[in-house]
């Protein structure tokens, strides 16, 4: 009985790479569970009768039924319980914010360590990857209702996964040249392999689902010419691509790049195989990224691995503040990436040849809250000071790219240029289009962007079969 | 796949013309506009106009200058081959209106670029006088398809080969002194851009330039195409790629356009010697 208290108190921990080898590789950063460590998470999982976890869960996973059946070894019956709810488990068990959403709320976590459900998660379906037969879930006879879903990111393939097994005719487009979104060009190998994205796709392909990549919509093609074409309904999620710069002087120097591009470059085009591949990406020594969200993490990581003397991360406000998530600024800090708290860079430097130098910078301290409810940082009187760096990446937010808004001017936007939708639905103001995912909401989660496309799945289904 | 259905050796080899099957983008391109070519999976994005366009055919002209290792493996595309990707149409489209007397300045393979904006303008009516110019005879490009595109055609080389001795300034500021113009476009080399563009100046006369800063995704996401224009920064993808060359901070363009000039040289170096070798 001790035996058992014992251990759930203390959780497995997931085996990773030595943080200086993988300081300097793209492979993956924890290297996952064995049967074995599942099964002993597993049985830390105390099977409450009200689980605050599935509270926690913004699709609502039944988390003490997966985690029962692995701990009964029945890893197939684990996966279809996830997948019931959860189209892309092997990517939300990598990248969701866990520690705030179901394990913030696990009951075991009040007394020590939260039950892992992120690794158990990843565990299932990284286990169904390898030993599954891959067997695909049944599909509702065909409707005849055609359906396009516009972006590739977690939110419209979960709106294209629901609406296919619906029996409804599914095409994505994509304005890249690979489908998967954020999921493919901003988080980096060493988080979510690409390979494993991929096999998400694949699967939607291998249903039924449609990809047509290189198609801009707003440019190669309108959504009012989709509805000439014969779409009966259209899903817009478009994420939140546009980068935002801090507008302070030099910033077009040679050297500081937003963190769309760096990543961009790194992942999608893998630039950091250059010269195997044809798409450079710039090589800093002495490296600061501003902002301290985990696309900041990731872009500094990043950094470090393509060989950079140093990096730096360059944020006004204090560590409590940092919106990244915790496991991502420990595995940065343990990487040898350096923290510059309650610093705000004023000015690029540049030499002659237009090339960043340096940045100056004022300390910060931290005074009244403010709008946001964080702590407002002010400038400490005379504390100029100057980072020399030789590359900067801005990772300091995004907002709505237009592309496509602007081409739509009947679907309302807010005055972020944000589409305005129905909160329960996900309609849109524009008849016979939806919405969802970061460019409804602004930057924010996978999870989040799954859970705004399986709702709007489920009204556009009312809306093709029953009409409305 | 978009495949190649015509390849020509333009400028001795230097340019090279293709025309591709992409019949969605045929149908909604302007002048004025770009498509991003990617060559095969390991293939960099590279942003190239369309010089032509067929919507009946279904098909897509660009002619581009071999540069660096991408357009060099362009190069190596022959009719039946493909593009992997072709993204597009991207950019604003150009602004065409019939305003009287223009005067067209085209540069290197700008000439390209300027081509179908010259014809559009000149079908709407303007009295179109083209400035044309490269560095040798060999390296001219589009020659009568400018002289049929336009009203009157001059032609400048650096070195006297053919034409007028001398650059296209030269020749523009003789038509500006002329007087009465009211509008010009100037497409080519970044320099000869910000020559024209100080020349017009003077005169006072409304000068459009066609920017070509380095681009990764073309839709406004990356931010890379950045260009000051009036003070203000722009992306040239969704922006442009045309702005009022007054307005442009070309020497900033000049610098970000080197950005990658050494790792882009090495890994053309070697492409080329690896190319030699078989
Ligand atoms: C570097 C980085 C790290 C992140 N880390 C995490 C994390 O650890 N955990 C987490 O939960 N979230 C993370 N996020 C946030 C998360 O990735 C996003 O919230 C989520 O991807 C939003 O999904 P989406 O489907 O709305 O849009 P996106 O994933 O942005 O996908 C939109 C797609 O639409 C395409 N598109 C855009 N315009 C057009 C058009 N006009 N025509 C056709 N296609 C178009 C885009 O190319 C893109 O593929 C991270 C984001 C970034 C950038
Ligand atoms: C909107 C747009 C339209 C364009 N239209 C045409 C066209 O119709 N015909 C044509 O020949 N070219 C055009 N260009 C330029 C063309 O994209 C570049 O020449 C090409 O990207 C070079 O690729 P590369 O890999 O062969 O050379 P790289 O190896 O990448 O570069 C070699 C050198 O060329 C320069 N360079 C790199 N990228 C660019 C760039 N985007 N623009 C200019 N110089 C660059 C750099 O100085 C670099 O060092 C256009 C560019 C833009 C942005
Ligand atoms: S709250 Fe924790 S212990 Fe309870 S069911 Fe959920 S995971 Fe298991
Ligand atoms: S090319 Fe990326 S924003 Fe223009």
């Amino acid at each position: 009985m001790a035996d058992k208290a014992e251990k759930r108190i203390s959780r497995i921990p997931m085996p990773e790479q030595d943080p200086k080898v993988r300081a300097r590789n793209f492979l993956e950063v924890p290297t996952g569970y064995t049967v074995k460590m599942a099964q002993e998470e597993a049985a830390r999982c105390l099977q409450c009768k009200k689980p605050g976890c599935v509270e926690g869960c913004p699709v609502g996973v039944d988390i003490p039924g997966f985690i029962d059946l692995i701990s009964r070894g029945d890893f197939t019956g684990a996966i279809r319980n996830l997948w019931s709810k959860n189209a892309l488990p092997a990517v939300c068990g990598r990248v969701c914010p866990q520690e705030i959403q179901c394990e913030g709320r696990c009951i075991v976590g009040k007394k020590g360590e939260p039950v892992a459900i992120g690794n158990l998660e990843r565990f299932c379906a990284d286990y169904e990857r390898e030993h599954g037969t891959g067997a695909l879930p049944p599909k509702q006879s065909p409707t005849g209702k055609k359906v396009a879903v516009i972006g590739s990111g977690p939110s419209g393939l979960t709106v294209a996964g629901d609406l296919i097994v619906k029996g409804h005719d599914v095409t994505i487009f994509e304005a890249f040249h690979k489908a998967g979104g954020v999921l493919i060009y901003g988080i980096p190998e060493f988080r979510l392999p690409k390979a494993i994205v991929a096999q998400e796709v694949n699967f939607l392909e291998r249903l039924g689902v449609k990809i047509e990549c290189n198609a801009v919509v707003g440019r190669t093609v309108s959504l009012d010419e989709l509805f000439e074409q014969g779409y009966d309904a259209i899903y817009v999620g478009v994420g939140a691509g546009l980068p935002r710069f801090m507008n302070i002087p030099g910033e077009n120097l040679v050297g500081i790049l937003s963190a769309n591009e760096y990543l961009t470059r790194a992942n999608l085009m893998k630039a950091y195989k250059f010269p195997d591949v044809d798409t450079p990406i710039p090589h800093g020594k002495n490296v600061v990224v501003l902002g301290a969200g985990n696309v900041a993490m990731d872009a500094a990581r990043t950094a470090m691995r393509l060989g950079a003397d140093s990096v730096k991360i360059v944020y006004r406000r204090s560590r409590d503040e940092m919106p990244a998530r915790k496991a991502e600024i420990h595995h940065a800090e343990e990487e040898g990436i350096e923290m510059f708290l309650l610093t705000n860079p004023t000015r690029y430097l540049g030499n002659d040849k237009g090339r960043l130098t340096g940045m100056e910078c004022l300390r910060m301290e931290l005074g009244e809250p403010d709008e946001s409810g964080r702590r407002r940082p002010v400038a400490v009187k005379g504390s100029e000071f100057t980072i020399d760096c030789d590359l900067c990446i801005v990772a300091v937010g995004s907002g709505a790219n237009p592309l496509l808004t602007s081409e739509t001017p009947d679907m309302k936007l807010n005055k972020w240029g944000y589409v305005i939708t129905d909160e329960k639905t996900g309609k849109t103001t524009k008849k016979g289009v939806w919405a969802g995912g970061d460019i409804v909401t602004g930057a924010a989660t996978v999870i989040l962007a799954m859970g705004a496309g399986r709702q709007a799945a489920d009204s556009m289904h009312d809306f093709l079969t029953l009409g409305w | 796949m978009f495949t190649i259905v015509r390849r020509e050796e333009l400028a001795g080899g230097t340019v090279i013309l293709n025309e591709i099957e992409a019949p969605q983008i045929a149908k909604k391109a302007r002048p004025g506009q770009f498509v991003i070519l990617k060559a095969n999976e390991d293939g960099e994005r590279i942003p190239l106009t369309m010089a032509e366009t067929d919507p009946d055919k279904g098909t897509i002209t660009i002619i581009y200058m071999v540069v660096g290792k991408s357009t060099a493996l362009f190069r190596d595309l022959q009719v039946g081959d493909g593009y992997q990707d072709v993204i597009g149409p991207l950019g604003k489209a150009t602004h065409l209106e019939k305003v009287g007397k223009v005067v067209c300045v085209g540069g290197g393979t700008g000439v390209a670029v300027l081509h179908p904006i010259t014809r559009a303008l000149k079908e709407i009516g303007n009295d179109v006088t083209c400035i044309i110019g490269a560095r040798t005879k060999d390296l001219l490009i589009l020659e009568e398809q400018m002289k049929n595109a336009s009203h009157d055609l001059r032609i400048c080389t650096d070195d006297g080969s053919y034409g007028h001795h001398g650059f296209v300034t030269d020749v523009l500021k003789e038509v500006l002194n002329q007087g009465d113009i009211k509008q010009v476009v100037a497409i080519g080399p970044v320099p000869m851009m910000k020559a024209v563009s100080a020349l017009t100046k003077q005169y006072e006369v409304p000068t459009l330039v066609s920017l070509n800063p380095i681009m990764v995704d073309g839709t406004g996401m990356c931010g890379g195409c950045r260009v000051t224009v009036g003070g203000a920064t722009k992306f040239a993808c969704v922006d442009g790629p045309e702005f009022d060359g007054h307005q442009v901070d070309y020497d900033e363009l000049i610098m970000r356009l080197r950005a990658y000039q050494e790792d882009e040289k090495k890994c053309h170096e070697e492409y080329c010697t690896i190319r030699d070798a078989r």
